[in-house]
């Protein structure tokens, strides 16, 4: 569990994180959402140490980051994986000596189990087929799903994935969705998400944050979101013409569902009368 | 009002810790003063060198995993070192004759003898070229190398990658480059003082004054052996300042790719400065 107690950032006075609060639970997706500039990168930066805050603590499972010495925050980071928006993958090493990277860094293992581990993470996000291509040769998708991989390969306790659908196709960002939610449930891993893709939300997001111009605004499940009474989210939601018509979809079905069931009643009362 | 001018500005001064751009420009703004501006750039600069001695402690620390070292060290030696044999040995090979050339023709009185262009040229090969002048050289093509590489890693997340993972990335990235190229330059320097003579001889047999006989005397008389160490100690020292300011601007790249271009040829500038005014210090601290 990671906790977010009054983080604020500010840079050269403008402030872009405003007293943040917020809880992250183990083993479910935490989705981060708002629009370009409001504050969600800058936000994911601070809590894995990238950013140091302006103010304001954040808690992994009660190590609180502020405060902590290089070493040890080097140590914590052991137990975090991160999903960049590009993916960073290593240029000059291939796939799969990008996945077994950390473990040449950190792990005890021997070469050979190192490998054979490499190629377990691969497997899992699809990409045995690839091992040997370098990251020049494979799609946008596939570094993504390499870069999870390699987020994964040392058994994380911490998930971030900063704008994982970023420049993907429907069909691609779906998968890469789903891969994170399996993820997520199957290893028992806190799971932070920053995005503006309401599809991800709607897909994966079991607990969400909105946050707009640095103020956390709204927070609550992803069967919530369409029907919040916040003003700034529901215009960050309905912005897109899909969910505007989904929204209008819905009432039509409302409004069909009530006179469905108007004419019902009539029937029923006819044929009453009729007996 | 002068008195209450220079408080200012030596409150501005004293603002040289940490933050130190962040200070001055929140000073600038209190005290509104003009001539802050060209404060500002000295600070600027003292900035610069504060967050390189930063940025060198954290390089010259040990290594999270000293196989990767090795390895990394190795892939440095071969980028960096091995191939930047040939340019070494073209340069030094055509500035070894025209320097044997010019001397040649412009050294031509009966007051010296002949074989004093072979000294001359030696001196010159040894003491200067083959150090202070292709440490220049190669400040350019190894220093943009190092830089643009660094660079592109940090604009493109590499560099918050590793740093993620729990790897110390300046060390990781850094010390390998610094180490394999000060190792290896006592072999460039080597080979560049060898082709420097031997176009100087090449030159001599070509034109034939002086003779090749006169060349060689010259270049074997009056020699003093501890110069050739004196360089190799020189163009170590110049190795370091090349890979690690070059490292330095790459790390501290920000941006896009317009960065990456900008920091690279910041660092062939700032370390084509110091390689001179270094030489200038070591030589007179060695030889004066």
């Amino acid at each position: 569990m990671i906790e977010v107690k009054n983080l604020s950032k500010e840079f050269e006075g403008e402030i872009v994180l405003n007293n943040i609060d917020a809880t992250f639970q183990k083993g479910v997706v935490n989705i981060i959402i708002g629009k370009s500039g409001s504050g969600k990168s800058v936000m994911l930066k601070c809590l894995v140490g990238l950013i140091p805050p302006t103010s304001g603590e954040i808690f992994y499972d009660g190590r609180n980051l502020i405060g902590m010495r290089a070493g040890e925050v080097r140590r914590l980071r052991r137990d975090i994986g991160m999903l960049f928006q590009g993916a960073a993958l290593f240029d000059s090493r291939t796939v799969l000596e990008n996945v077994m990277f950390p473990l040449e860094m950190f792990s005890r293992k021997n070469k050979r189990e190192r490998r054979k581990r490499a190629e377990f993470c691969l497997e899992r996000v699809n990409l045995s087929h690839a091992a040997d291509l370098l990251p020049s040769e494979i799609s946008g998708g596939m570094k993504k799903r390499v870069a999870i991989a390699r987020a994964i390969v040392l058994n994380p306790k911490y998930l971030f994935c900063d704008e994982p659908n970023s420049g993907l196709d429907p069909k691609t960002a779906q998968m890469i969705d789903e891969l994170i939610y399996d993820i997520t449930t199957d290893f028992s891993i806190t799971t932070i998400v920053v995005s503006h893709d309401m599809n991800s939300v709607i897909n994966i997001g079991d607990n969400v944050i909105f946050i707009n111009e640095g103020i956390k605004e709204w927070e609550g499940a992803k069967t919530e979101v369409m029907n919040a009474e916040n003003e700034k989210l529901h215009d960050f939601v309905f912005a897109s013409d899909l969910f505007k018509k989904i929204k209008e979809a819905e009432g039509i079905i409302a409004e069909d569902e009530k006179v469905v069931a108007a004419k019902a009643e009539e029937g029923k009362k006819s044929d009453k009368i009729i007996n | 009002m002068e008195k209450e001018k220079r408080r200012r500005i030596f409150s501005l001064t004293i603002a040289i810790r940490g933050k130190v751009y962040q200070n001055s420009a929140w000073l600038m703004k209190r005290t509104n003063l003009n001539e802050c501006r060209n404060h500002m750039k000295i600070i600027r600069s003292l900035d610069s060198v504060g967050a390189y001695a930063l940025l060198m402690r954290r390089v010259l620390s040990v290594p999270d995993k000293f196989s990767e070292f090795i390895k990394e060290f190795m892939k440095g030696i071969y980028a960096l070192g091995v191939n930047s044999i040939w340019i070494v040995i073209i340069i030094s090979f055509f500035i070894g004759a025209v320097i044997v050339l010019q001397i040649a023709l412009n050294i031509d009185s009966p007051m010296l003898p002949r074989f004093t262009v072979g000294v001359v040229s030696r001196e010159i090969i040894l003491l200067e070229f083959s150090s202070t002048i292709m440490c220049l050289i190669l400040s350019g093509k190894v220093g943009s190398n190092v830089a643009s590489e660094i660079g592109s890693m940090r604009i493109t997340e590499q560099v918050d990658a590793l740093e993620i993972m729990g790897v110390n990335s300046a060390n990781y990235l850094i010390l390998p480059k610094i180490a394999s190229f000060v190792a290896f330059m006592p072999v460039l320097v080597i080979f560049s003082m060898f082709m420097g003579l031997f176009g100087g001889y090449i030159i001599c047999m070509v034109l034939g004054t002086p003779s090749v006989e006169t060349y060689v005397y010259g270049i074997q008389a009056f020699f003093t052996e501890s110069f050739v160490w004196y360089s190799i100690l020189k163009s170590m020292l110049f190795g370091f300042i090349i890979a690690s300011v070059a490292a330095y601007f790459g790390y501290t790249a920000k941006g896009g790719a317009l960065e990456v271009g900008r920091a690279s040829t910041n660092s062939v500038v700032i370390n084509s400065i110091l390689i001179l005014v270094t030489d200038l210090v070591f030589t007179q601290l060695a030889m004066g």
